[in-house]
């Protein structure tokens, strides 16, 4: 039934990538200035992927919804970039880098392209240190790693808990350098309405001006959407307030199919809910698991007492404490794989075990790393090693030095000193693994329309290791589409500007005029934000940490109901000729209730447990997840047909050369 | 808590704007400055009046879009905080909080709290980087050892969101300690040093295209940074274009 072609070339997998790159076609730098790129979306991979683009020539128009590129969400990336550098000598290679992350993903991810994303990743770490991106640095003047979970080395290159905003300002400062020469025209404060679509190719998008509500049309020869993840489908989740999906789901109603949308990352340090005024959620960052240890008390009326404020965290000594990750996972500890850290949190809160009002709260807790930190620093420096007090205090300045920012931001936000008290947190909704379906090329399945970064769906599979997020973007915006991208536009070195003049962008303008014209005119009697919120609780009762049959098939007629109820009831106040937070804010809700609704159909559809995706149904005696090869080694990939209900389904099977399919276990 | 808010409306950049009372109950203590402003702006919407504009995204003080002038100090009295950090714990029952735009000739108001920045990324564009392609051919990162206390300080200046946070503090609207702090990343590394000259020049005559005061160094905006950014990064700028200026 499939049709799908992957284009992953032939040969040894650790040759694939190089022996496509030298014979795919390329674009004479004479003809590159003939030809036009849209990037939409200015994270790491749009703004890598811009600059880039516009270095070897090409004319690059990018767009993004924020006042600067600078802004987008990758800044907000906190803990590290992972490379197989191999700098610490521990073992590290790009074979294991490729291990881990197909591992890491429970063999649900694309091998070809995680082999090539391992490939390109010692260079992401010498462009960066090249471009001046300050990295962390030992006294040696050598770079810095740290460990993250789900793997036995030291691969993370980080810049404080500021590693995506160091990273994202280097790849900003590319895109100005180019910005400067004229070639990147940036669109601060647009947004991409729709995909124009000319014969069968992705020949330009209808952009609306946030600050004057203007109508565009821009032509190109292709499209990049570089639009990150869609998270907020959830309502509550780390992503930033604007990010959306509206993009990648333009682009699947006009052909591209949206793949794996069940597949979501749930992260288990997250700064917990602390009421219904809540709009969003905060990351603590994984690296924080390095040396945090995640416990909740073994006595139930304990729990109580901490509740009720009786009884304090610290009262509680070793015994009174399980440390429920090091007891079940005693090989990798407190540094399991996200989904298996959320999972187990959910598991002790719904036992009863949660240690805030709500219930929903694990401690996270960094007295053990500071005593150790503290008698190594009395030793260098020749101090008492047994007085606790000072101990205390160096061990507190050695934490303070590795995650200060984390600490603080912490203290701001829940009113508590993490340096003598333990952290809470709660598991949250954080990066989306599925996406749009894209090829070995990076191309999706509209000819000419390229997805990169968080919005395509290919090399994480069904769970992303923690610093793998920020690799992926810059590898596919640096090194992967570059290249790639030059295979297709040789056919177009003939065919001159595109114009905006024609029938396509006509009838796609005036599609979009007419939606934002119904939503200004419905006058309903409910905010935008009353549906978000009621889509938020559908997907995170029911297709959140773990999902069962009963919950997936109401979510979908849930989904389905409130959509329409949204149509008939939603309100826009102002007009579509001025800023108008709330009616851009209107038409990404619009799609992420078209999305719930294929999230859920997928996520019914797999009845196997896989990575982020906990089916209750597929699970082991002891709760952990169950895969199901025999039946679900593929990728899913919705064709849009009208109603996200009536998506037809395409499979890329999955078949893995170099390594052997194996139950993925931690313990 | 019930508050009253004294905010600033202004529809367009064309218009004048003017401060409007509105009063608010039942806020939480541990709701965000900008919880506060949603909530708000749906008990306005409820009434089909106009929402307040305010620009604002990843609601974890580092991305720089949130802005706004509250009581008097850009991003509200806490210390280290952008206002999506700011909560409503440290004003009291009864308050009157007055909520103005970032103000200053570069950042033209667009509507009610939300500003155009866009004169930062021009100045960034003049010369914020280091002219190296993204080929992958580079050197080795650790060819070049870099001497730790030069990096953690490049790596302090480079934390700068870009927010304006100095230049709607500064009496002079002035954006020294913004464009100081690119320029020093860029000074205190090997890789930054070739350009240097070009750079100052370049950044500095953008800033002063762009309309921004000069500095007077009262150090107004070193308070006020919720990044701390620190005000030694203005002198380093200093000596860079004195340097620069010379060998011309």
């Amino acid at each position: 039934m499939s049709k799908l072609q992957s284009k992953v070339p032939e040969g040894p997998l650790a040759e694939k990538w190089t022996n496509h790159k030298s014979k795919i076609n390329l674009v004479s730098p004479a003809n590159k200035r003939s030809i036009d790129i849209i990037v939409v979306g200015t994270g790491l991979a749009g703004a890598s992927a811009s600059a880039t683009l516009a270095e070897l020539g090409y004319n690059v128009k990018t767009f993004c919804f924020q006042d600067s590129p600078r802004r987008a969400h990758s800044i907000a990336a906190q803990g590290g970039i992972n490379a197989a550098k191999n700098y610490q000598g521990d073992g590290d290679s790009t074979y294991r880098l490729f291990y881990d992350t197909i591992k890491g993903g429970d063999y649900r991810s694309r091998e070809a392209n995680v082999y090539r994303l391992a490939e390109v990743s010692t260079n992401i770490i010498d462009q960066c240190v090249a471009q001046g991106v300050p990295f962390a640095r030992d006294y040696g003047g050598l770079l810095d790693n740290r460990s993250f979970g789900g793997v036995l080395v030291s691969r993370t290159f980080y810049a404080k808990g500021q590693t995506g905003q160091q990273l994202l300002l280097g790849a900003y400062s590319a895109m100005n350098r180019q910005i400067a020469r004229g070639k990147i025209k940036m669109y601060n404060r647009h947004e991409m309405m729709d995909l124009v679509v000319v014969n069968g190719k992705a020949r330009g998008i209808i952009s609306r001006n946030l600050v004057n509500g203007e109508i565009e049309r821009h032509s190109a020869h292709a499209v990049v959407i570089a639009s990150g993840g869609y998270g907020n489908v959830f309502f509550l989740s780390t992503n930033a307030m604007g990010s959306n999906v509206s993009a990648s789901w333009k682009i699947h109603k006009r052909g591209a199919h949206f793949c794996n949308p069940c597949y979501t990352q749930i992260h288990p340090t997250c700064i917990p809910v602390s009421g219904e005024h809540q709009s969003k959620l905060t990351l603590m960052s994984e690296s924080l698991r390095n040396d945090g240890r995640i416990w909740v008390p073994k006595r139930l009326e304990d729990v109580k007492a901490i509740r009720s404020g009786e009884l304090k965290p610290t009262d509680l000594n070793e015994n009174e404490r399980d440390y429920y990750l090091e007891r079940r996972y005693p090989a990798f500890g407190n540094l399991v794989p996200r989904d298996v850290a959320s999972r187990a949190a959910k598991e002790r809160c719904d036992a009863g075990f949660g240690v805030n009002k709500t219930g929903e709260a694990v401690y996270l807790d960094f007295a053990d790393a500071i005593t150790r930190y503290g008698k190594e620093q009395a030793l260098v420096k020749g101090q008492d090693e047994n007085d606790p007090l000072l101990v205390k205090k160096l061990g507190q300045e050695v934490v303070r030095a590795k995650y200060g920012n984390l600490f603080q931001m912490y203290e701001k936000i829940v009113d508590q000193n993490p340096y003598e008290t333990p952290m809470m947190i709660y598991p949250a909704v954080h990066y989306t693994m599925g996406g749009v379906w894209v090829d070995y090329n990076l191309m999706t399945s509209i000819p000419g329309c390229y997805a990169i970064g968080e919005a395509n769906f290919s090399d994480h599979g069904a769970n992303r290791l923690g610093a793998s997020a920020l690799m992926q973007g810059l590898a596919d915006g640096y090194f992967v589409l570059p290249y790639t991208i030059g295979d297709y536009l040789s056919d177009d070195i003939r065919t001159g500007p595109i114009s905006t003049d024609t029938p396509e962008f006509e009838s796609a303008e005036k599609e979009v005029i007419n939606r934002i014209d119904s939503f200004i005119n419905n006058k309903g009697k409910n905010s935008v934000d009353f549906y978000h919120k009621k889509l938020g609780k559908i997907m995170w009762d029911k297709c959140g940490m773990s999902r069962n049959t009963k919950g997936l098939k109401e979510a979908m007629i849930e989904i389905k109901e409130l959509r329409e109820d949204f149509y008939k009831n939603v309100s826009v106040p102002g007009s579509s000729k001025e800023f108008n937070e709330q009616l851009a804010k209107a038409g990404r809700v619009a799609d992420f209730l078209e999305l719930g609704e294929l999230f859920a159909k997928d996520a019914l559809e797999r009845t196997e447990s896989c990575g982020g995706h906990f089916r209750e149904e597929s699970q082991t005696p002891e709760g952990e997840a169950l895969r199901d090869d025999k039946n679900f080694s593929f990728s899913s990939a919705w064709e849009y047909n009208g109603e996200p209900s009536k998506a037809k389904l395409h499979k890329e099977q999955l078949k893995f050369e170099a390594i052997e399919v194996k139950t993925r276990s931690y313990k | 808590m019930d508050l009253t808010l004294k905010i600033w409306r202004q529809a367009s950049v064309d218009e004048d704007g003017k401060m409007v009372d509105y009063s608010i109950s039942d806020v939480s203590p541990d709701m965000s400055f900008l919880e506060m402003m949603d909530m708000h702006n749906e008990q306005l919407i409820n009434k089909g009046e106009d929402p307040v504009a305010f620009d604002h995204d990843c609601r974890e003080g580092i991305c720089g879009m949130c802005s706004m002038f509250i009581n008097g100090e850009a991003h509200g009295p806490d210390r280290l905080v952008t206002t999506c950090q700011l909560h409503m714990r440290k004003f009291k029952d009864g308050d009157t909080i007055v909520i103005e735009p970032f103000r200053a000739n570069a950042f033209p108001v667009i509507k009610d709290l939300a500003v155009d920045r866009s004169a930062f990324d021009r100045i960034q564009q003049a010369g914020g980087f280091v002219s190296v392609n993204t080929s992958g051919n580079t050197q080795d990162a650790n060819a070049i050892p870099i001497d730790k206390h030069n990096a953690d300080k490049a790596f302090d200046a480079a934390t700068c969101i870009g927010c304006g946070a100095c230049v709607a503090s500064c009496k002079n609207a002035s954006a020294m300690l913004f464009v100081s702090a690119k320029v020093s990343q860029y000074a205190l590394l090997p890789q930054g040093k070739v350009e240097a000259t070009d750079r100052v020049l370049n950044m500095v005559k953008q800033m002063d295209e762009e309309g921004f005061g000069n500095c007077t160094n009262t150090g107004a905006c070193e308070v006020e940074c919720p990044k701390g950014i620190s005000l030694e990064n203005i002198a380093r700028m200093n000596s860079e274009y004195l340097y620069a200026s010379l060998k011309g």
